[in-house]
């Protein structure tokens, strides 16, 4: 039997979506396929264009390539456009006359960007966002360009902003409508997406409608609008929509849809024999879909009609979740309360910068839909919602706002029916995860590779993981917590082990709980609890392999190599000539010298062999370690108090170098970070610290677990009109718990925040005592402080350890790469540039 | 310091390693000077020798990773990012087209040798 010819119209991505459909599935014998296209180039990734932007090349974004499809024996013709259809002799035609007999026809044509009719529309820098070569000559403009404009406020439009903004113009976006993404959002969510798109430096205008573009005076063109303002431009970006390309359509006499767009049926089929239309040029019930999983679905239901199947397109679900500017937005079903009747619960947090939207039916039962601005998070579970007409919970409102003691309200993975379409882009149902979990593919990634799931647009990948879990927790597998290949345990597990068997070393650990040889994650960790719990020195030859490269050589690894040098300097608190000796160092080597958060002096630059000579002179002046490269405890950070302050309540300098004293040097699963204020106004910050101690007329109170940096967290009161003798023996306790029960690199916040029972439990511990374990906990931490050594001072004694402080263990020298500049009066590394220069230099 | 035997060059002496972690070495090849990280996991097992420059980090410090394995593979990782290298191969783990060179070696009378 002869092969049926397939010519697909268009190669963008459903129409090379559907030839890879046709050629999956199990017919792919019967038929020869030949698509065209416009383009130079063979389908690329339109979703992602923007990437082009930020680094990637066409290559990068190409779908397929030319190989693939010879190999596949795809026959494909590019730059050359079909522009009719001879439907009675069943024939294409292109532009440059080539006549192609088709048995099944395909129209993937897409759409074109829809330019306005504005005068001067057509001038050189008046452009679209569409396709590769679109963005080459956005690129070329861009260039030659110091302002740009967007003309439209939507979804596409603001990609195309954040491109403009990326070659560093000054960047308009001019709206239309009265608000951006007006089609997607709310009010409110379009009001918060507007506040941070403008954060960001673009500047938004609505309500504007361009009347003309001509020639400008300080930029190259000027913008008039209607309402009579204007503003000058240099580039000119249309992004005012897409029109379905479907100008086929005149040559024989296919229907289109209202809006345009190749009418088409439930099976995708035309108005004609034999010709089918898919994706966004084609109209189902007189609607276009300008996504891509809509086009995939089509897709796929023509192939099923091409291979004796019954697949039906019945529509498809428009929510979308995307990143716009760097900003989280997603918009699930109707957004904008369009239903009759519809009502919504909104949140909207101006600190945070989030807002969300839930549109529920008139009797409150269903969920309708949804806008998330600034966290979308929950844009899987909401869809899913609002798909599965899943009954909304007793309180709905609790499914947005955040999480406050009693936590969110959410229906979870497990009410979600077998049916539910988790990704939409491959149509991969929770069934058929569940069931590919169930036969042994338990990753996410093994689903993945399986299913695509989570391969389109990624909007789904949270739900993925959920699904993925949910059903590995029911078939009784247990979530793996080990903390790498080398060891089936926890952290805290580890700890438990080495405290009870009093193992000392890592081997030792090794061959009675591990195998293989140990790796990065492992022996560092292990490295962490045995100095917990024995403090034995780190640099001993049976523990110097588990060291981290700060601790391995007790500094603090920059990015070129060399280390900076942090001494202790207790409370904050130095002496005047301390701190000259401090200076005279950072002068004899040429450090760069940097005041810390932490209230000490960092000496950065110091090479691997000038460590010890830096050190030496540190030690003698008096100097101790400061433990800046241990996961240990760092600083005790504090106000004057009262020794000086008008307002101080008691001697906080004097407490914290008490605190700071007692527990320098103790190794714990994270860094730590104390405070001591001398009042409640709090000048030391104490209440952003793992353990914050605050005067009050009353005695001390102590917090404690709170954090600053990348995940603040303000600290919890655990006591408080403690005197200091309690509290000491407090922070004995909590410190050791923490030391042996919290995960590797887990800092307090996330500990307390992951313990079951909370502050309350905490307390129940530390000051109730309610498990037992307080004489025990604090006869630990006594063990810890009476074995503290300054290991700088340790190695500074024992030749065999210097020996390890040299560049080259067979000759005498310093790395010869190494380059600086001089900025600001001090050297710093040379940047990649630079050290051509640099490199230079050296060499005269 | 360096001296030549048939394509075997000695780089250093055994008693120059650090047991369970790495040391650098300098010697020249082609004239020019090359950086070489030495690692040795246990006291009679093998010398593995790459060159001690990351090449993802761009600073001389491989020497100064954690050995261990991942599978069957015996890596160091750069204490800079932390990708592994092979440590017989130089291959990169987590990026393939990354590979630093590697030497074999070999302990002759107490000194330990590369194959240039």
């Amino acid at each position: 039997m002869a092969k049926q010819r397939v010519v697909v119209v268009g190669n963008g991505m459903v129409g090379h979506r559907f030839i890879e459909y046709l050629l999956e599935s199990p017919a792919a014998g019967q038929f020869e396929i030949i698509t065209f296209s416009e383009e130079s180039r063979l389908a690329y990734d339109r979703v992602h264009l923007s990437a082009y932007f930020t680094g990637s090349t066409a290559a990068d974004l190409a779908l397929t390539t030319r190989e693939y499809y010879r190999d596949k024996g795809v026959n494909f013709v590019l730059n050359d456009k079909v522009i009719s259809i001879d439907e009675p002799n069943k024939c294409v035609v292109t532009q440059s006359g080539r006549r192609e007999p088709y048995d099944k026809l395909i129209l993937a044509t897409g759409s074109y960007p829809f330019v306005p009719p504005v005068p001067g529309k057509e001038k050189e820098h008046c452009l679209v966002y569409r396709t590769i070569d679109d963005l080459g000559r956005i690129k070329v403009s861009g260039s030659q360009s110091k302002v740009g404009v967007v003309i439209g406020g939507g979804l596409l439009g603001l990609e195309a902003a954040n491109a403009l903004k990326g070659m560093g113009l000054e960047t308009h976006v001019i709206e239309f409508a009265s608000r951006l993404m007006a089609v997607q959002l709310d009010d409110g969510g379009s009001k918060l997406l507007r506040r941070k798109i403008e954060a960001l430096g673009v500047k938004v205008h609505t309500g504007k409608n361009t009347r003309e573009i001509v020639e400008g005076t300080t930029c190259r063109y000027r913008l008039n609008f209607t309402d009579g303002s204007f503003l000058e431009t240099d580039l000119v970006l249309f992004s005012a929509g897409i029109r379905p390309q479907d100008e086929l359509a005149l040559t024989c006499n296919l229907g289109v849809g209202t809006r345009g767009g190749f009418t088409i049926n439930n099976n995708c089929k035309t108005s004609e024999q034999d010709i089918y239309a898919i994706g966004e040029c084609a109209a189902w019930n007189n609607q276009c879909f300008g996504l891509v999983a809509p086009g995939y679905q089509m897709a796929r239901v023509v192939v099923s009609q091409l291979t004796g199947g019954s697949e039906q397109f019945l529509g498809a679900d428009m929510s979308t979740k995307l990143k716009l500017l760097g900003i989280d937005v997603a918009s699930v079903g109707d957004s904008t309360a369009r239903t009759q009747g519809a009502r919504t619960y909104c949140y909207n947090d101006d600190f945070a910068e989030q807002y969300k939207c839930l549109v529920v039916s008139e009797d409150g039962k269903l969920l309708l839909g949804a806008v998330l601005v600034g966290d979308t998070e929950d844009f899987g579970n909401f869809q899913q919602m609002m798909l599965n007409k899943m009954a909304l919970p007793a309180n709905p409102q609790g499914m947005i706002l955040p999480g406050i003691e009693g936590g969110k309200v959410g229906l979870g993975v497990d009410a979600l029916p077998d049916t539910a379409q988790i990704c939409s882009c491959h149509s991969v149902s929770k069934g058929s995860i569940c069931s590919l979990v169930q036969s042994g593919t338990t990753s996410v990634a093994g689903i993945k590779a399986a299913t695509k799931a989570g391969t389109g647009c990624g909007g789904c990948a949270v739900l993925l993981k959920q699904v993925v879990d949910a059903e590995l927790t029911k078939l009784g597998v247990e979530v793996s917590n080990s903390i790498c290949e080398h060891f089936a345990y926890t952290r805290r597990e580890l700890a438990d082990l080495i405290r009870v068997n009093r193992i000392r070393t890592f081997p030792e650990m090794l061959n009675a709980h591990g195998k293989g040889h140990g790796c990065d994650i492992c022996k560092p960790a292990i490295g962490s609890i045995l100095a917990s719990f024995w403090n034995d020195y780190v640099l001993k030859p049976e523990h110097v392999g588990l060291q981290d490269t700060n601790d391995a050589f007790l500094g603090n690894l920059q990015k070129d190599g060399t280390y900076s040098v942090v001494p202790r300097i207790a409370g904050g608190e130095i002496t005047p000539d301390k701190l000259i000796m401090l200076g005279q160092v950072a002068k004899a080597f040429n450090l760069y010298t940097k005041i810390t958060g932490g209230q000490r002096v960092d000496l950065f630059g110091a090479r691997i062999d000038q460590l010890p000579a830096i050190w030496k002179l540190l030690v003698e002046a008096g100097f101790e370690t400061g433990h800046a490269y241990g996961k240990a405890v760092r600083t005790v950070k504090s106000c004057v108090g009262s020794t000086w302050c008008r307002y101080g309540v008691d001697d906080s300098v004097g407490f914290a170098i008490a605190i700071e004293e007692r527990y320098k040097g103790l190794r714990s699963p994270h860094k730590l970070k104390f405070a001591v204020s001398g009042c409640t106004r709090e000048c030391a910050e104490a209440q952003s610290k793992d353990v914050g101690v605050i005067a009050t007329e009353h005695g001390w109170n102590l917090y404690v677990c709170g954090n600053g940096g990348m995940r603040p967290r303000h600290a919890d009161l655990l006591a408080s009109g403690l005197d200091r003798a309690t509290l000491i023996k407090y922070v004995d306790r909590f410190l050791m718990f923490y030391c042996r029960t919290a995960d590797r690199l887990q800092r307090t916040s996330v500990w307390l925040e992951n313990m079951e029972g909370g502050l309350d439990y905490l307390k129940s511990v530390v000051v109730d005592d309610k498990l037992g374990l307080g004489a025990e906990l604090e006869a630990g931490m006594a063990a810890v402080i009476a074995t503290y050594q300054c290991e700088w001072l340790t190695t500074l004694e024992n030749p065999e350890q210097l020996k390890r402080f040299r560049q080259f263990v067979n000759c005498p020298g310093k790395d010869q790469d190494l380059a600086y500049v001089v900025e600001r009066g001090q050297r710093r590394p040379a940047t990649a540039e630079e050290r051509k220069i640099a490199l230079v230099n050296l060499e005269e | 310091m360096n001296a030549i035997s048939s394509n075997w060059v000695t780089v250093c002496s055994e008693d120059d390693l650090v047991c369970g972690s790495g040391v650098c070495a300098l010697i020249e090849t082609g004239g020019k000077p090359q950086q070489v990280a030495l690692f040795r996991e246990t006291a009679a097992g093998p010398v593995y020798a790459l060159d001690n420059h990351d090449p993802i980090g761009n600073a001389n410090v491989l020497s100064r990773g954690i050995i261990g394995s991942q599978g069957d593979k015996l890596v160091v990782a750069s204490p800079l990012y932390k990708q592994h290298f092979d440590l017989q191969t130089g291959e990169c783990l987590e990026d393939k087209t990354v590979k630093v060179p590697a030497w074999k070696t070999r302990i002759h009378e107490g000194q330990v040798q590369l194959k240039i």
